[in-house]
């Protein structure tokens, strides 16, 4: 058993034994702190040329690595919230992007951009971004987004081993959820569901954090008999439409839960394609939560408001099946707060 | 061993004359096609400025990896030396050097050290920093080079490079052209301050500057300037002024449009560096029959090169969605 954070860390460790190219940089990751220990132990074992905290300058470090990458390198950049790659925007939209497609093909950018979704304690609206909708707008960029331990250390590997620019957008809340991890290096797909729980009454198509609420929802669900069924795209683009119109043209019924802003997001983009692609099997519209369309507040009454939850997702299970809204009174929702204390 | 000197002389000046003429000849050969509306790219010229590209490229050698911009016929052209697949691209045939896909603005040739150009302003800075350290790790002593204009020392991220350059001790070749203007703006719109070397002067980076159109005495500055880069493991800024020909983008003069006086251009175009230099082959005895013999292969060279990428195809409609990921 690791922890996602463990994950991440035993990931970047193997990879950069297996391959002296990788390179990680970005904002005090060779600090104390190591990026919230994902980074532990790695300026120790492979030295601080190969491991090294840089200036407040996100836009140049991101071309840096576009340059380090198109020069041999592979290197890995990190961030430590994904609000503050908005100032790499140039590098990874003009730049990182199209690179190898303006040039023919002559070029390959195999670059890594860690960055971290912060939520909960005040984060707020500079803190708390995901725009993994953003990012996967974007042609020539592939987004990976890991819930599990076991998915965090196989994508971060296949992130690293891919020739082309990764964005791994992970969770802070996820850091300490753990699971079973092999020790030996191992790769997933990049693009590749996840059935995280077998169900067949109701398909919910959920991404990152809210993986997590889906799985507290259908354990509720599970005692009045209701089997929901859990799939995680786990990666943006390139995208598995096969394992999500294969689980929602069984259940008949699909919630997207997009762990990030609704509108413009990547659940519409999920919520369309599957809407299309199982009109036959659809025995109700297909649902949606996600963000609202504002800013995340900091105080908790508005932030809890902000962000959908298991508690949403089991009302639109029951409108969905023509069920009476059960009594949730008792239930034990996930609550952060109760463990963690802040700062990040 | 004076005669190996003078003849080692000679030598280089005729081949940095055959590169400014190739470079004149392609620009020259687009401005007369360019209204027959073949070439839809939009074009950055590089005339006036010619000398910078040749002059650094030359002392770079073999083991240049430079970025440019936009405007970056000059250098393409003088990192490469070819006109088949630049003429190709520019006439966004399968034949070019991204099968059209990248056009006048992105022009690229790894093969030759040339890793890339981009049309958004200083974009390409940063990833010069990010090639001079992988040449340093991985040891393959390439010199990473950046070309920029007066508009790129306006973004923040010129500033960020060179203080990224400065603090990794990276020997990063910073190559600021400088006609004084950003698209149509004067620096003086621009800057509120008076003279960009002191103040990146005052970053541990040492300061090479000349309003030479000599495209030998570039090449000399260079040299000395890439020595101390590499010598000292520290970055180096070469700040060469030119004079801007034409328009901002198109084939055009533009001295009607009343933000700049045709009067500065005749001046800076009594040291054309294309003259000086011709001039200068002839004062070391190299005659008229054979400069002209040199410029007629050149100008055969683009003709042909022209008339092969006018015949050449069109990429297949499948190209559209190749090459936006490597395997």
């Amino acid at each position: 058993m690791l922890s996602y954070a463990s994950a991440i860390n035993e990931a970047l460790l193997q990879e950069m034994e297996r391959d002296n190219r990788v390179i990680i940089y970005g904002i005090d990751v060779a600090d104390h702190k190591r990026t919230f220990a994902t980074n532990a132990d790695i300026v120790e074992r492979f030295g601080p040329e190969r491991c090294f905290s840089t200036p407040l300058s996100e836009d140049a470090l991101m071309g840096f690595g576009i340059g380090a990458a198109l020069s041999g390198l592979r290197p890995i950049n990190v961030h430590m919230r994904v609000d503050f790659t908005l100032l790499t925007i140039n590098q990874l939209a003009n730049m990182a992007s199209s690179y190898r497609y303006g040039s023919g093909g002559k070029f390959s950018v195999p670059l890594v951009v860690r960055t971290i979704v912060g939520r909960g304690w005040g984060q707020a609206y500079q803190h708390s971004k995901t725009l993994h909708s953003f990012f996967g707008h974007i042609p020539g960029l592939k987004v990976v987004v890991p819930t599990t331990p076991y998915d965090a250390k196989g994508l971060m590997i296949s992130a690293i081993r891919d020739n082309n620019p990764v964005i791994v957008i992970e969770h802070r809340w996820l850091y300490y959820q753990t699971g079973v991890v092999p020790a030996s290096p191992y790769t997933i797909d990049l693009g590749k569901a996840n059935v995280l729980r077998k169900g067949k009454d109701i398909t919910i198509i959920a991404t990152s954090w809210l993986n997590a609420e889906a799985l507290k929802a259908s354990e509720i669900l599970a005692k009045r008999g209701i089997e929901v069924e859990i799939v995680d795209p786990r990666s943006v683009y390139p995208l598995d439409e096969k394992t999500l119109i294969a689980s929602v043209k069984k259940t008949g019924r699909c919630i997207v839960a997009d762990n990030d802003w609704s509108y413009a997001g990547f659940g519409a983009e999920l919520a369309a394609r599957i809407s299309y692609a199982c009109f036959d099997s659809l025995r109700a519209p297909v649902d949606r939560l996600g963000f609202a369309h504002v800013p995340c507040p900091t105080t908790r009454v508005l932030e809890n408001a902000f962000y959908p939850n298991a508690g949403n997702m089991i009302r639109l299970v029951e409108q969905q099946l023509n069920l009476k809204p059960m009594d949730l009174t008792h239930e034990q929702f996930f609550s952060y707060e109760n463990k963690f204390k802040g700062p990040f | 061993m004076l005669i190996g000197v003078i003849f080692m002389r000679k030598k280089l000046n005729i081949e940095l004359y055959k590169k400014l003429f190739l470079i004149r000849s392609a620009e020259t050969a687009i401005i007369a096609h360019y209204q027959e509306d073949e070439m839809k790219t939009p074009m950055h010229m590089s005339m006036g400025g010619e000398a910078i590209s040749v002059g650094v490229c030359f002392a770079l050698g073999d083991r240049g990896a430079v970025y440019g911009t936009y405007r970056s016929h000059a250098l393409y052209l003088s990192m490469t030396g070819e006109t088949d697949a630049f003429f190709g691209e520019l006439y966004g045939r399968a034949t070019g050097v991204a099968r059209g896909k990248a056009g006048s603005m992105h022009l690229s040739a790894p093969e030759h050290g040339f890793m890339g150009a981009s049309a958004i302003v200083g974009s390409t800075i940063p990833l010069a920093v990010g090639s001079a350290f992988a040449s340093r790790m991985l040891k393959t002593k390439k010199i990473a080079a950046v070309f920029f204009g007066d508009g790129a020392v306006d973004e923040g991220v010129f500033w960020e490079s060179l203080n990224l350059a400065c603090v990794m001790r990276l020997p990063v070749v910073f190559v600021y052209e400088d006609n004084g203007l950003a698209v149509h703006a004067t620096d003086s719109e621009r800057h509120g301050y008076q003279s960009i070397g002191r103040i990146v002067g005052n970053f541990d980076c040492k300061v090479f500057a000349s309003r030479t159109t000599d495209v030998e005495k570039i090449y000399e500055l260079s040299r000395r300037a890439i020595t101390h880069a590499e010598r000292k493991q520290m970055p180096v800024f070469l700040h060469f002024q030119y004079y801007r020909y034409l328009e901002h983008v198109g084939v055009n003069e533009d001295f009607g449009a009343g933000y700049r006086d045709r009067a500065e251009f005749l001046v800076w175009r009594r040291k054309d560096p294309v003259l000086v230099q011709r001039r200068k082959l002839i004062s070391l005895g190299i005659s008229e029959a054979v400069l002209m013999g040199m410029e007629k292969r050149i100008d055969r060279q683009v003709s042909s090169s022209i008339v092969r990428a006018q015949k050449a195809p069109f990429p297949k409609v499948g190209e559209l969605t190749n090459h936006i990921f490597s395997e």
